[in-house]
């Protein structure tokens, strides 16, 4: 029974950390009708800035919550700024372009990325220094980090500060304006670019505190992070429906479970037949079929019939 | 198709086109083999099979427009058709006109089982639905050495028969009428043919009412199902066609490698030749083609380049070569996209819409 | 109009043509691209002619496994400065090496472009490459234009099993390490239960599958076997499952990127009493960085011999460090792979490839990872593995396991001191002695420290045979 219980912990940690990199993703794309598929270089990016101020500040003899605070501000404003960027070279331009035309864009933006990275931070993997408590906690016979409980926390306080930003403000408003008809939004006196800049602003810091998050829990950072992560938070903003906020969560959540709950149980499920190796597959298996039921995913509106 | 009619319509032209286009091409090993050397033959040799797979995958997101990123998957299975019937593995030696046929009606098979469930989604969802079907295909090979070897796992499968002809290897030079083609000549004219046939293929599949109906289907589905298109079985027949020209790649790559492995099919593969049709021009033949080869090229003339320029500007390696080669790459993305939203050669129906659009 | 259109499809064949100038332009110049060749030698108004021979390496430089990709280039890059140094001459010829860096991002496809790069480079051998998924297929290439190839980290057995005469391999292959990591989990570890986790590269399922095939034969219970992928950080599902299993000994076949991590999360899961064991992959210090605390105590193994304990094992080690900072991984095999072809140029009197090539197959050379000779396939002949365990935040050096030639060369000279000693000890007590039993006793003993003591000196000599003899007779002594 410890076993599943731990299983399931697992699952919620693995899951909350997509979600976190998901509400970026489902963000940009709720507002703009676009996958800002660099977003998982820009969490890179975040993770990698964060560490290394937390190196130079390592010795410093500030306690170390102070230091990771530090650190995350740090990522958290080159983070916007790369952000900021990206949208103003890559996608802006390609407003009204055809569909895949920001695609390629992207994808061109995270090689540049990965090997900028690359060149900066060296091609070693960086370890996250010791400096927090290393807390560990019993469940029923499970156990848990603080950095995970906090993982856990921060991308459900994420979500909801989200949701209530965008339904309950002057800026969500017009987020949500924008993303409605962009062209009337603008004639009713909203700064459409504005707006747009902002959306991916708060992406992008949203990547920073995801970076910095899954660093301090597996202490290791990496140039080439980005990708799986970014891959894998894609596939669960599909999965709870692209554009919805609590979709995100719960197909972060959902994709993390099934997860470790294939892996760990599919080998017995299937008489050794298929292993922890099937596990992708098992996931992508329930994705596909989600889909088919529901082809806007779990929460998703339904998209209109328009091609 | 302006391109295509105005050659039909005015013979001249046509015929003095291509028997210039036909005689560059033909020579084109010879001079790039003796004045460059055999890795830019090697390297236009799979220019050729990029060009055969991203015409492939122009009919899916082309002509069709459903986004897929999992095409790979076809050219694995063609890959891995030709390695598992044509190798000490299983220890079968089939002949070629048996299994790159063959490999093509299998990934053909592949590319409805994918099409089959994803009828009813469209964009992002079906992008996402076709990138975890490339994946599954290729955890799949990667696996499958247990419990029972089929695919031999990540160890791959070497020592693949190479292409033999009737009774000729591709292997080695061949003696033809007292010329002597060595195998990358070979190997280039094959795939050169095979290349114009897929041309010829997708140029008659265009003009057909398959054709069109694909391109009603990609414009507005509803009108097309309401014009009584059958959308479920033209959908199914461009996952088809476009999975087998995949299969063919595959299969010519399995033996012009002589190992396959399923490194070979990653998801990045998949997104460079997404960005062959994409750049080129979707949906326009010569425009794939122009994206293909420079999707193959520019990384390998990056490759040459990178660090004799900065030798040249500033006498010395200031930044790593193979870093700043990827760095030029994604550049490069980047800015013919901006300056070619439609590709470097769209389609003229599609130019004309953009500008419409845009102004 | 529609005449204007006709050429347009000339005009794409036309840029591509073009471009394909470009790239010709640039044609003669990638040898510039190793930085070796970058200053300019200083003018010796020496007459003698001069050859510079063109050494490629491939590895991945970019991508997720550029840090040992460039840890194997500069692995080469020392070799080549230092041989460099040396001021060499073959042939009658003073002697430049230069080396031809290339990325394949392990990649096999590009693994062929830049084999046929390297070709056309007219190069006269080539390392690499770095993964064996790229090495095999290039293998061909390099062998049908007569290329030596010495690869000093692609493990896949069938690398060198393709009858290709050019293959080389300076490291022991999978089966070579998976068995022996596999007994020493058994004997040394008295593993009564076992996990395995392998990460689905050819390397790690490789290495994995022959371990399994060592501990079964061994008796002992493989009590789950899970798998992950090179690129994932997250290992908590796979390790619950497998502490509900309670294994003694947890084996891990793939890199420290992973290998780290894993070990933390173990002991985060609480699976703290199995033992964690990983091959060469999990053999760096980044093992320890990213396992941090955990990394404590856990077991890995490496081919060959400890640096420290190879002639100019240390000074390698510590010049390596000086320049490009701490070795990741291969760089010392791959140190060794370019000297053993430089040493078959120096035997063969030549640096063409044919010439050079069958002395390659006959090399005797004492590297700083062990001693090289191969077999008939091209593999290194009696690879040993040493066992290592991380103590005090270090790996530290264990003992050394399997291959007989130079396996425990050290241990085997220090032995036969041991035996001289004893036996100059047992001749003059031989003499003191009266009783017959002691006579007798003595006699024996002298014999057989006299037999030892020439043996040792002859090992002095000719270090491989002399070591081996002068283990069996310390073993007959005791």
């Amino acid at each position: 029974m410890d076993i599943f219980i731990q299983q399931i912990i697992n699952g919620l940690v693995l899951g909350s950390i997509y979600a976190l990199v998901a509400l970026g993703y489902t963000m940009v794309y709720g507002i703009m009708g676009l996958i800002n598929f660099a977003h998982g270089e820009v969490v890179m990016i975040g993770a990698l800035v964060a560490l290394s101020v937390i190196k130079l500040l390592a010795n410093s003899g500030l306690p170390g919550v102070v230091i990771v605070l530090i650190g995350l501000m740090a990522a958290a404003l080159v983070c916007m700024a790369v952000g900021f960027a990206i949208e103003r070279v890559a996608y802006r331009p390609l407003r009204k372009a055809p569909k895949l035309a920001p695609l390629i864009t992207a994808i061109g933006v995270s090689i540049v990325l990965q090997n900028l990275a690359m060149l900066i931070w060296g091609r070693n993997y960086h370890a996250f220094p010791p400096i927090l408590p290393n807390g560990e906690h019993e469940i029923l016979g499970a156990t848990i980090t603080s950095v995970q409980i906090a993982i856990i926390i921060i991308a459900a306080a994420m979500m909801g500060g989200l949701i209530l930003l965008i339904n309950r403000t002057r800026l969500g408003r017009a987020m949500r304006a924008t993303a409605e008809n962009p062209g009337i939004a603008q004639l009713m006196g909203v700064n459409i670019n504005q707006i747009i800049s902002l959306t991916f602003v708060i992406g992008s810091a949203l990547a920073a505190v995801a970076g910095l998050m899954v660093s301090a829990n597996y202490s290791i950072a990496h140039y080439y992070m980005g990708f799986v992560l970014g891959l894998k938070a894609f596939t669960a903003a599909v999965l709870g429906g692209i554009g919805n906020l609590a979709g995100a969560m719960l197909g972060g959540i959902l994709l993390g479970l099934i997860e470790s709950l294939g892996a760990g149980y599919i080998g017995d499920l299937t008489g050794g037949f298929f292993g922890s190796n099937y596990q992708d597959v098992f996931a992508f298996l329930v994705l596909i079929c989600v889909l088919v039921f529901r082809p806007s995913g779990l929460v998703g509106e339904k998209a209109a019939e328009r091609a | 198709m302006t391109l295509f009619e105005s050659l039909r319509h005015n013979r001249r032209a046509a015929i003095g086109a291509m028997l210039f286009l036909g005689i560059l091409l033909a020579v084109l090993p010879f001079t790039v083999g003796s004045m460059m050397g055999n890795s830019w033959l090697r390297i236009l040799d799979f220019a050729l099979l990029y060009i055969m797979l991203a015409l492939g995958l122009n009919i899916v997101v082309g002509f069709a427009g459903l986004l897929d990123l999992g095409y790979i998957a076809f050219y694995a299975v063609g890959a891995y058709f030709y390695a598992l019937l044509a190798s000490p593995h299983f220890g079968l030696h089939l002949p070629v006109w048996l299994i790159i046929p063959g490999g093509a009606m299998l990934a053909g098979l592949f590319g409805i089982i994918l099409g089959a469930p994803t009828l009813r989604l469209r964009g992002d969802y079906l992008a996402i639905v076709t990138l975890g079907f490339g994946e599954i295909v290729r955890i799949f090979m990667n696996n499958l050495n247990a419990p029972i070897n089929i695919t031999n796992g990540p160890q791959g499968i070497s020592g693949i028969d190479p292409i033999n002809m009737g009774g000729v290897t591709l292997a080695k030079p061949i003696e033809f009428v007292g010329i002597t083609i060595p195998s990358l000549h070979a190997y280039y004219y094959l795939f050169l043919g095979l290349a114009l046939l897929i041309v010829f293929v997708s140029i008659r599949l265009e003009d057909s009412r398959i054709g069109r109906a694909w391109v009603a289907i990609r414009e507005d589905e509803i009108a097309a199902k309401a014009c009584g298109i059958n959308t479920r079985n033209i959908k199914l027949l461009a996952f088809a066609m476009g999975a087998s020209f995949g299969g063919v790649a595959g299969g010519l790559f399995a033996g012009f490698q002589g190992f396959v492995s399923p490194e070979s099919f990653s998801l990045m593969e998949s997104v460079m030749v997404l960005c062959m049709v994409v750049l080129g021009g979707m949906g326009n033949i010569p425009g794939v083609i122009l994206g293909g080869i420079l999707l193959t090229l520019l990384p390998e003339a990056f490759r040459h380049g990178a660090g004799p320029v900065q030798m040249a500007l500033f006498g010395k390696i200031l930044l790593d070569p193979e870093a700043l080669r990827m760095l030029a790459f994604g550049l490069a993305l980047i800015v013919v996209m901006l300056y070619r939203p439609a590709g470097l050669w769209p389609s003229s129906t599609r130019r004309r819409e953009f500008k419409g659009e845009g102004a | 109009m529609q005449f204007s259109r006709v050429p347009s499809i000339t005009l794409a064949v036309a840029a591509a043509l073009a471009l394909i100038g470009c790239g010709q332009k640039e044609e003669p110049k990638p040898q510039a691209a190793a930085p070796v060749a970058a200053p300019a030698p200083a003018p010796v108004p020496a007459p003698k002619p001069e050859v510079t021979v063109k050494l490629g390496h491939v590895a991945p430089l970019t991508g997720p496994q550029a840090h040992l990709g460039k840890d194997n280039e500069n692995g080469a890059r020392m070799a080549v400065d230092e041989l460099n140094a040396q001021n060499l001459e073959i042939g009658g010829a003073k002697v430049k090496f230069e080396l031809l860096a290339e990325d394949d991002q392990a990649d096999p496809k590009q693994g062929t472009i830049v084999a046929q790069k390297l070709v056309d480079a007219k190069v006269n051998g080539v390392i690499g490459h770095l993964n064996s998924g790229t090495t095999i297929p290039a293998s061909k290439i390099y062998f049908d234009a007569g290329i030596p190839q010495i690869s000093g980290s692609a493990t896949n057995p069938k690398y060198t099993q393709q009858g290709f005469k050019t293959a080389f391999r300076v490291m022991a292959n999978d089966v070579q390490q998976g068995k022996i990591l596999g007994e020493y989990a058994v004997k040394q570890l008295g593993a009564k239960s076992v996990a395995i986790i392998d990460d689905r590269s050819a390397y790690g399922q490789g290495l994995a599958d022959e371990f399994k095939k060592a501990v079964e034969a061994a008796g002992v219970k493989i009590v789950a076997n899970e798998f992950t992928n090179d690129k994932a950080t997250d290992f908590a599902a796979i390790l619950t499952k497998i502490k509900s299993k309670k294994p003694d000994v947890v084996f891990y076949g793939g890199m420290d990127a992973q290998g780290g991590p894993m070990a933390k999360q173990m002991k985060t899961l609480g699976l703290k009493n199995a033992k964690f064991l990983t091959g060469d992959g999990g053999c760096t210090p980044e093992f320890i960085k990213l396992g941090g605390e955990a990394a404590e105590g856990q077991y890995c193994s490496l081919p060959g011999v400890p640096l420290e304990s190879m002639p100019g094992g240390k000074a390698f080690g510590d010049k390596f460090t000086a320049k490009y900072g701490q070795i990741q991984l291969y760089a010392p095999y791959v140190y060794d792979a370019v000297m053993v072809a430089a040493d078959a140029m120096k035997r063969a009197n030549s640096v063409e490839p044919a010439t050079y090539l069958p002395e390659i197959g006959k090399t005797s050379y004492q590297g700083v990872t062990a001693r090289i000779m191969f077999d008939e396939l091209g593999d290194l002949k009696g690879g040993s593995v040493s066992m290592y365990q991380v103590k005090a935040g270090k790996w530290s050096y264990l003992e050394t396991l399997g291959g007989d030639v130079m396996a425990a060369a050290k241990d085997a000279v220090a032995e036969a001191k041991e035996a001289v000693v004893e036996a100059v000890k047992a001749t003059g007590e031989a003499a003191k002695a009266t009783g017959d039993a002691a006579k007798e006793m003595a006699k024996d003993a002298a014999k057989e420290g006299v037999k030892a003591g020439a043996e040792a000196v002859k090992g002095a000599a000719d270090a491989t045979r002399g070591a081996a003899e002068a283990t069996k007779a310390a073993v007959e002594k005791k």
